[in-house]
């Protein structure tokens, strides 16, 4: 059976949780993405964005240094972070911004966390010409001060959005009502695999192209498929996209790793499956942190990426079919991920990938010398920098 | 018979619209709400929307979220909203619907909440992020508790969905105004005459319009095209300002005298 049905279920995860305004928009979102992903045209031209434009394939990297002081799989890492704009985000911005055109839409909103989606969509639009305004939390906006500055030269309006925790749940909400307001004009492109169908779906397909090549990739230098694989998940769109090739390979294992921030047992994390229950937010039916009156919890991570009550709807449905796993890592085990791979490897990664290389420290040791893992480094770390500094009390 | 059909069978009778005021629950507190309720019947209200509070309204503007925040600040729950209108049903019959996101509901539990809310006197339910499309887990519980599910349409409905949720909704059909939020400015009559105009074809249900209602005039003008106006953010607003002060009762209660006085027919 083919996921998500029509209605955009993933088993009992996904659907369609949105005002009537917006369900003529999500129809047409979604027969236009029919459409365009059967149609030759539309393939050529994201094939030839995708590489001309974003650099792909980006390449998969044998971590040398880094597997020798584990001591334990061969690690290999998927540089994402290669990408122009610095994160796999720009995969799906490129797709739904061909695809705003083709729906005749001249402007382009989109919500961000980390700022990453947010450049992304900014670059996109500023490539093809069309207007582009960016909902960012204003706790997001001081700790992304750089990004913000980043889209503004671009061209895009980024505006502050100051409700509830100020972070990226808020701003896909103002994005949404945006959206509601000028659905006729207006693309909404969300930037993970989150939200009302088809949107998991088509940012899963978008960001598919990671896993695709990896898969190649790694039978041509192995000759063999990985043991594992392993990516953060904020929404989740990384590890969709590294996973999505994998999911018929029942003997390779997925992990996703979420953000425990200071830990799950104090209450100040982002780690939905170890804290959270289904519900509804933003659209879809998926594991959210949330009370007992179905009010959403607010979230902490070091990571703005991963700060976030809700994850996509079909690492819900991986979980609960136990076809992935779920794990997490905290502030300080990122950190130190952040570091670890800066001075093994002479890459910094972003925080939200940090998340995943901190997970791989604690389970490549475990593994034969002879296992391979594969970890998705979805962005580079440029931006996390002055945070970093500032966690560390160094004033640059 | 549900409060609803009874309260739109007597008014169409007299040939007069329903006048639909929506307060958030909770708002400033769960015991204002209920002297709200009362002074909103008495200055001409026909049927009380009472908004659950829920931390990320979607389809709610600022005005409303920032209610929804007062709501959650003093503590109100479903479970007890549920208890000040069975309190209510002491002393009014005027029909009750809530307007809850989907989440807030299915955190209660569908079955359960549906026979709870039918128990302490709720007439209907509006779930904002609910389209009928996912109504599937809400639909047999509300239908044995006798609850009406009100369903959304918009400017933006095509003619296929029209039909569909026409046919869905129950006690009446809920047209929103504008493309847009609750609170935003209406600004298209003749789009609203004729959307009414178009789902009248669809079923005899009533049609209400609401989203950017906000002045007598506004209510004088949707009450000649529809069954029933529904004012919110205006009422909101003024809970907002007069929350403190002592005058909340008095300012809102003498706000909807005015909205219910241009309604009346000519």
């Amino acid at each position: 059976m083919a996921i998500p049905d029509r209605q955009g279920r993933f088993g009992p995860y996904g659907g369609r949780y949105v005002p009537e305004t917006l369900m003529p928009a999500l129809l047409e979102l979604e027969d236009a993405y029919q459409r365009t992903r059967k149609d030759k045209g539309f393939q050529a031209e994201l094939k030839h964005y995708l590489k001309e434009y974003v650099g792909r394939p980006t390449p998969l990297y044998f971590a040398q240094r880094l597997t020798k002081r584990l001591g334990g799989a061969k690690i290999y890492l998927k540089r994402e972070d290669l990408c122009h704009t610095g994160a796999h985000k720009i995969n799906n911005a490129i797709g739904q911004a061909l695809l705003a055109r083709r729906m005749k839409k001249p402007r382009l909103i989109a919500e961000t966390g980390a700022g990453q989606h947010g450049v992304a969509t900014a670059t996109v639009a500023a490539m093809f010409g069309l207007e582009c305004e960016i909902y960012m939390g204003t706790e997001d906006m001081q700790r992304q001060a750089l990004n913000v500055f980043r889209m503004r030269l671009l061209g895009s309006k980024v505006t502050g959005v100051d409700a509830g925790s100020r972070t990226l749940k808020d701003a896909i909400s103002e994005a949404m009502r945006d959206w509601t307001t000028n659905v006729r004009t207006t693309h909404y492109v969300l930037g993970s695999v989150l939200g009302a169908h088809p949107y998991p779906m088509m940012i899963r397909d978008f960001q598919a192209v990671i896993g695709r090549e990896a898969r190649k990739q790694i039978l041509a230098a192995e000759g063999r498929l990985p043991d594992c694989l392993i990516a953060c998940v904020g929404g989740g769109s990384n590890a969709m996209g590294l996973f999505h090739a994998f999911v018929p390979d029942k003997k390779v294992r997925m992990v996703g790793v979420e953000a425990a921030g200071l830990g799950v047992e104090s209450g100040k994390h982002a780690a939905r499956f170890a804290g959270g229950r289904p519900g509804v937010l933003q659209g879809t039916m998926t594991y959210l942190l949330q009370d007992d009156n179905g009010q959403v919890n607010l979230t902490h991570s070091v990571s703005a990426g991963l700060d976030y009550a809700a994850v996509g709807p079909e690492h819900s449905y991986h979980k609960e079919t136990n076809r992935a796993e779920y794990t997490s890592a905290t502030d300080d085990e990122a950190l130190a991920a952040f570091d670890l791979l800066a001075r093994e490897e002479g890459i910094m990664p972003a925080l939200e990938s940090a998340h995943a290389i901190a997970e791989v420290v604690k389970c490549a040791p475990r593994m034969k010398k002879n296992q391979i893992l594969v970890v998705n480094l979805s962005g580079r770390g440029d931006k996390d920098v002055q945070q970093v500094a500032r966690i560390k009390g160094v004033t640059l | 018979m549900n409060r609803l059909d009874e309260t739109f069978g007597r008014l169409k009778a007299k040939g007069e619209k329903a006048l639909i005021t929506y307060i958030m629950a909770g708002d400033p507190s769960l015991q204002e709400t209920e002297q709200l309720v009362l002074e909103l019947e008495r200055a001409g209200a026909d049927i009380i929307e009472l908004g659950v509070p829920f931390s990320d309204p979607i389809a709610d503007g600022p005005v409303i979220q920032q209610a929804a925040e007062r709501g959650l600040q003093s503590g109100t729950s479903l479970r007890r909203i549920l208890e000040a209108v069975t309190r209510l049903r002491a002393s009014t019959q005027i029909p009750i619907v809530l307007m809850a996101y989907y989440n807030t509901i299915h955190a209660f539990g569908e079955k359960d909440f549906c026979g709870r809310a039918a128990e302490a006197g709720v007439d209907g339910l509006i779930v904002p992020d609910m389209p009928p499309d996912e109504a599937e887990p809400l639909r047999r519980p509300a239908a044995a508790a006798g609850l009406h599910l009100v369903f959304l349409l918009a400017p933006t409905s095509t003619a296929s969905r029209r039909a569909y949720v026409a046919k869905e909704s129950g006690g009446f059909v809920y047209y929103v105004s504008i493309t847009g939020i609750t609170g935003a400015k209406l600004s298209d009559m003749a789009g609203v005459r004729e959307n009414v105009a178009k789902i009248r074809k669809q079923t005899k249900t009533p049609v209400a319009v609401g989203f950017g209602v906000a002045t007598p005039e506004d209510a004088a003008m949707v009450a000649e095209a529809a069954d029933g106006v529904i004012v919110g953010s205006a009422i909101v607003r003024r809970v907002g300002e007069h929350g403190q002060d002592g005058r909340l009762v008095q300012e809102v209660g003498s706000f909807v005298r005015s909205l219910k006085e241009a309604m009346q027919p000519a």
